[in-house]
């Protein structure tokens, strides 16, 4: 049985795709330029954890690292 | 003052794609993903006299490194043209900005682009979807392309930039000259900027004493990176800007899906039973057919890819080419309507990332879905011609399409 996910945007990679916040909404907020950066501490609620690897996926910057604990 | 008569390069046809290319050649503009795949098997960067010396990186990789490589690859020329004109300061920030100047000229416009922005202008683009579509519903045909996909873009743009959405044919000339004609003809690129600069500056003057909460007054009132006002010339090069990247290029891109699903009823069908499915649509069909190319000029020596990069070169940056590399996308030349892993880069990679982005997402897909509530059936019309257009941005000029006529 997986671990608990927990997901990290780098500020230095997100270039505002905006592809993490379509894919997985409930995982990822937008700032006024429209830059990504993920809810609360990262921890992923269960049930969407396919989200957050179809998220790390889909980011052009590569730029969503996602643990397991 | 010379008597000689100035005569552009000729541009004869290509003979030997592996060591010359020619993306205005009607071979490229025919079919460009045969020729590129051909290509990929020689090297990952391939190089041309043409355009005073031109390299063009034909996989994703090459492609990634050069977008992020900001120091050897510079911004200040962004077009492939026979000639080189001469730089001018702020011509368009930040899509002709380097770093430092890049980010704070990029910041000034990231905030009317965001995907909460765009909700708020969807409705007008729905409306504006619809009544394009009132005009030839009952004729069971017409031109996908020019009565359709050619005036969205334009109409949405100018509704946020406050100039009036009928002046758009204006502007569809303007940016013919200016990316089409104006890669052989200078002096078609130098009128439409003289003219678009002029139109500008009308706007720019009656928002001095009556300011309006539109995108032309959001500029005016933004501060440089010293807290200063912008100069009348950035101000007019980002407006520049906005029009010419706003338009040609989405244009382009929802002309490309519904000649895409003009042609392919299974996916046209699917998209109709299944509208959940619409988000990864969009994203496939910006892979298979991006429509934007753009360039940098080589500053300093380099190597990508283990190709040898010489200074005083342009590169034509092809993320059409990235986006169709098999070594990053399995089926790269297949339309996958479900792709799961699509980090394409039709938009760009890295800081150049296209400031909207989200706008040209949303009309597409307020496009696509508009026009199959309305016209779910429908299928190229054997009796007519599809027209590429030619150069860097490339989306179908000409695509005449038949439906049954709405009873």
């Amino acid at each position: 049985m997986a671990g608990k996910l927990k997901i990290h945007v780098d500020q230095d990679k997100c270039q505002g795709h905006a592809r993490c916040k379509s894919l997985a909404p409930e995982l990822f907020e937008l700032d006024e330029f429209g830059n990504a950066h993920e809810v609360g501490d990262g921890s992923v609620p269960p049930g969407l954890e396919d989200k957050a690897w179809l998220a790390q996926t889909n980011c052009p910057e590569i730029a969503i690292e996602v643990t397991e604990e | 003052m010379s008597d000689s008569v100035r005569v552009l390069p000729a541009h004869p046809p290509v003979t030997d794609w592996v060591h010359d290319f020619d993306h205005t050649d009607p071979r490229w503009t025919e079919d460009p993903f045969a020729i590129w795949d051909e290509l990929r098997k020689e090297s990952p960067v391939v190089h041309t006299n043409r355009f005073q010396g031109c390299y063009l990186p034909i996989t994703y990789e090459a492609v990634r490194e050069i977008a992020h490589d900001t120091e050897h690859f510079s911004s200040r020329r962004v077009v492939v043209r026979d000639e080189r004109p001469e730089v001018q300061r702020n011509a368009a920030p930040p899509i002709t900005s380097d770093p430092p100047e890049h980010k704070p000229a990029k910041q000034l416009l990231l905030p009317p682009f965001t995907p909460d922005a765009m909700k708020k202008l969807e409705p007008r683009v729905r409306a504006i979807c619809n009544e394009l579509i009132d005009e030839f519903i009952a004729d069971g045909k017409c031109d996908a392309a020019s009565d359709y996909a050619k005036y969205i873009p334009v109409r949405a743009i100018a509704h946020m930039l406050g100039i009036p959405e009928q002046d758009g044919d204006l502007f569809i000339g303007w940016i013919h000259q200016i990316l089409e004609l104006g890669i052989k003809d200078e002096s078609q690129l130098m009128q439409a900027v003289q003219e678009m600069s002029a139109y500008f500056a009308g706007h720019i003057e009656t928002r001095k004493t009556q300011p309006t909460d539109d995108l032309i007054s959001t500029l005016m009132k933004a501060k440089g990176r010293n807290g200063e006002p912008l100069e009348d010339s950035h101000v007019m090069g980002s407006l520049r800007l906005l029009l010419i990247a706003g338009i040609d290029t989405t244009w382009s891109a929802i002309g490309s899906a519904l000649w895409h699903l003009a042609r392919t009823p299974a996916d046209r069908e699917r998209l109709v039973r299944e509208p959940q499915l619409m988000p990864l649509a969009v994203e496939e069909l910006l892979r298979a057919y991006s429509p934007v190319t753009m360039a940098r000029e080589v500053m300093k020596e380099t190597t990508i890819s283990g190709c040898p990069i010489k200074p005083g070169n342009m590169v034509l940056l092809s993320f059409p080419a990235a986006n169709r590399d098999p070594a990053m996308f399995p089926d790269a030349d297949k339309v996958v309507l479900d792709r799961k892993e699509n980090r394409h880069a039709a938009f760009g990679l890295g800081i150049h990332r296209c400031v909207g982005s989200n706008m040209a997402r949303m009309e597409m897909t307020v496009a696509i879905e508009e026009w199959l509530k309305r016209i779910p059936d429908f299928r190229l019309d054997p009796a007519g011609k599809v027209r590429w257009s030619e150069g860097t941005v490339r989306g179908p000029r000409q695509l005449p399409v038949l439906f049954p006529k709405a009873s």
